[in-house]
């Protein structure tokens, strides 16, 4: 930690990111307030409701199903990503040639646009001309992802954990390679077990690049749209409709501006409290 | 175990290509053979669905809006955020935990929140359909991830650098050009990476946020995967050629990624 200068002239530094930012913040996002608390009839008539929207989107049976349905989809995604990255950047090589092709090949998935992560999973996945399709039914299990509900949230997770685990392993990868190998000596003098390395050695390094990976992670799937939306369209049914698929559904689909400014305000609002918590947590482990 | 440790990161960099091997194998495969007989490698080997591609100039357009617009994005994204950067890791000032704090919000806002909103404010600027309009949404998440990188990549840089070069009779501009910038050349390439990547995957808003002139690549599949029935090679061509910038970025990094994660704080 370096010691920081009071200087009231880093604010002219700082001032061209707040501008743009702002810019693409604020006025969006007074758009939403303005709407979360009118009614309109169309014509550009609006009438002042209060916090009607707001009430009527907290009592709807719809917003808690697909709350839950995000909540269950992230906490799935991340307790499968993150052992599994972890996993797989402690079995990285260390050095040579080999590190590089793990490396490009891995980052691969995380460069892919995520329409096309769904379109590509779409046809790898339908059961008459998709390879994995093929495969499972090949081996004897009835699985169709655009009817099965269970078969379309296998899918949809496996797609996360192909498109997003190699993030998890970049991170950790990065903070396996900053252990001095003068801690590894150490611990093979002291006869220490595979075990105890990683729960006292590799695991604390790891800490704050894993606190980064979770945060991130935990961001991104639960503002996930597009790959679920190309892979299953939300369906079947409502089965695989996310927090962001069903708000889009009522904001652009019914145009229903009301609810959906609402959803979109309560939707952020989650987001911020757990990111600022886990936030709070990680600045607090850094200052240790 | 250490025999087969190797065995690991195979297996897993082998379920990554299964589904890329997919796409790139169905885009030389013709229609009919795709809704056909299921075959593990094309059978009628065809370049007809990449000659579409390459001389449909709504297919190649797309491609070119969406390296505008990326292109456009990472630069200003970069270059307001290195100042930035350097204010939060080297002053104390008025507001500045929140304001930091303030600029990640933004890295959490659900696109999905933003869209129509953003419509509306790009229409009545007028920049609605135009790659400038994209490259500035885009900006909603990219400067405040580039700002959180680079101030970790300079606060590894000790003070000394920066007093000395002072004392030498440096202006502050001259020595943030000169000396600052080329120390963390490697950060700023890491950051230019992650600019890149998330503006280049990111379709939500740059579809919302034009309709003919602008449109990106990915959103002309989607239209046209709907529009005029399903024609699969064609869009495993598309889907595979969108593969290739991400990868040729990939590869310029690479040594970067393993030394900037562990330096920056991402």
């Amino acid at each position: 930690m370096i010691d920081k200068t009071a200087n009231q002239k880093a604010w002219f530094l700082v001032l061209p990111v707040v501008i743009l930012v702002a810019f693409n913040a604020l006025i969006p996002l007074m758009t939403v307030v303005n709407y979360s608390v009118q009614e309109t009839f169309g014509n550009n008539l609006f009438f002042f409701e209060g916090v009607k929207w707001f009430e009527q989107i907290l009592h709807s049976e719809r917003f808690h199903a697909s709350l839950l349905r995000q909540m269950a989809f992230t906490g799935i995604i991340l307790l499968i990503e993150i052992p599994l990255g972890v996993a797989i950047a402690l079995a990285m090589p260390k050095q040579g040639p080999w590190v590089s092709v793990c490396l490009v090949l891995m980052a691969l998935p995380l460069l892919i646009p995520w329409n096309v992560v769904g379109a590509m999973w779409n046809i790898f996945a339908l059961p008459d001309i998709g390879l994995l399709g093929k495969m499972i039914n090949g081996m004897g299990f009835d699985y169709n992802f655009t009817q099965q509900p269970f078969a379309a949230w296998f899918t949809t997770i496996l797609m996360d954990v192909w498109h997003w685990t190699s993030l998890v392993v970049l991170l950790a990868y990065a903070g396996l390679s900053s252990i001095p190998d003068a801690y590894y000596q150490a611990a093979r003098i002291d006869g220490a077990s595979a075990w105890s390395v990683f729960r006292f050695i590799q695991l604390p390094k790891m800490k704050r690049v894993l606190t980064i990976a979770i945060l991130l992670r935990f961001m991104d799937s639960f503002m996930i749209y597009t790959e679920p939306f190309v892979l299953t369209g939300g369906g079947p049914g409502n089965t695989t409709t996310f927090l962001s698929i069903d708000l889009v559904k009522i904001a652009l689909g019914q145009f229903d501006l009301g609810p959906a400014a609402a959803m979109s305000l309560i939707y952020f609002l989650i987001i911020l409290v757990l990111s600022w918590i886990f936030y709070t947590l990680m600045m607090r482990n850094e200052e240790q | 175990m250490k025999k087969t440790k190797w065995l690991v990161p195979t297996l897993y960099i082998l379920f990554l290509l299964l589904p890329i091997y997919w796409l790139v194998s169905m885009s030389f495969k013709t229609t009919n053979e795709i809704l056909g007989a299921f075959s593990l490698w094309p059978q009628e080997f065809t370049l007809s669905n990449y000659i579409t591609i390459f001389t449909d100039p709504t297919w190649y357009n797309g491609y070119f809006n969406s390296l505008t617009y990326v292109g456009m994005n990472t630069l200003l994204s970069v270059s307001v955020a290195l100042p930035a950067a350097y204010a939060f890791s080297r002053y104390r000032f008025l507001g500045d935990k929140h304001l930091f704090f303030w600029l990640l919000t933004n890295r959490m806002a659900p696109p999905a929140v933003f869209a129509l909103p953003f419509f509306q404010l790009y229409s009545a600027v007028g920049l609605f359909d135009t790659p400038i309009a994209v490259a500035l949404a885009h900006c909603l998440f990219n400067i405040p991830l580039a700002v959180w990188i680079l101030e970790g990549f300079m606060s590894g840089v000790p003070k000394e650098l920066d007093e000395t070069a002072y004392v030498d009779g440096y202006s502050f501009w001259r020595f943030f050009i000169r000396i600052f910038i080329p120390t963390i050349a490697a950060g700023i390439g890491v950051v230019m990476f992650f600019c890149f990547m998330f503006s280049w995957v990111e379709l939500l808003l740059a579809k919302t946020l034009t309709s003919v002139v602008a449109k990106p690549i990915a959103a002309t599949m989607t239209r046209t995967a709907s529009t005029s029935g399903y024609e699969l090679g064609l869009l495993a061509a598309a889907g595979t050629l969108t593969i290739i910038p991400g990868a040729f970025v990939i590869y310029f990094v690479r040594n970067y990624i393993a030394k900037g994660f562990a330096l920056g704080r991402v």
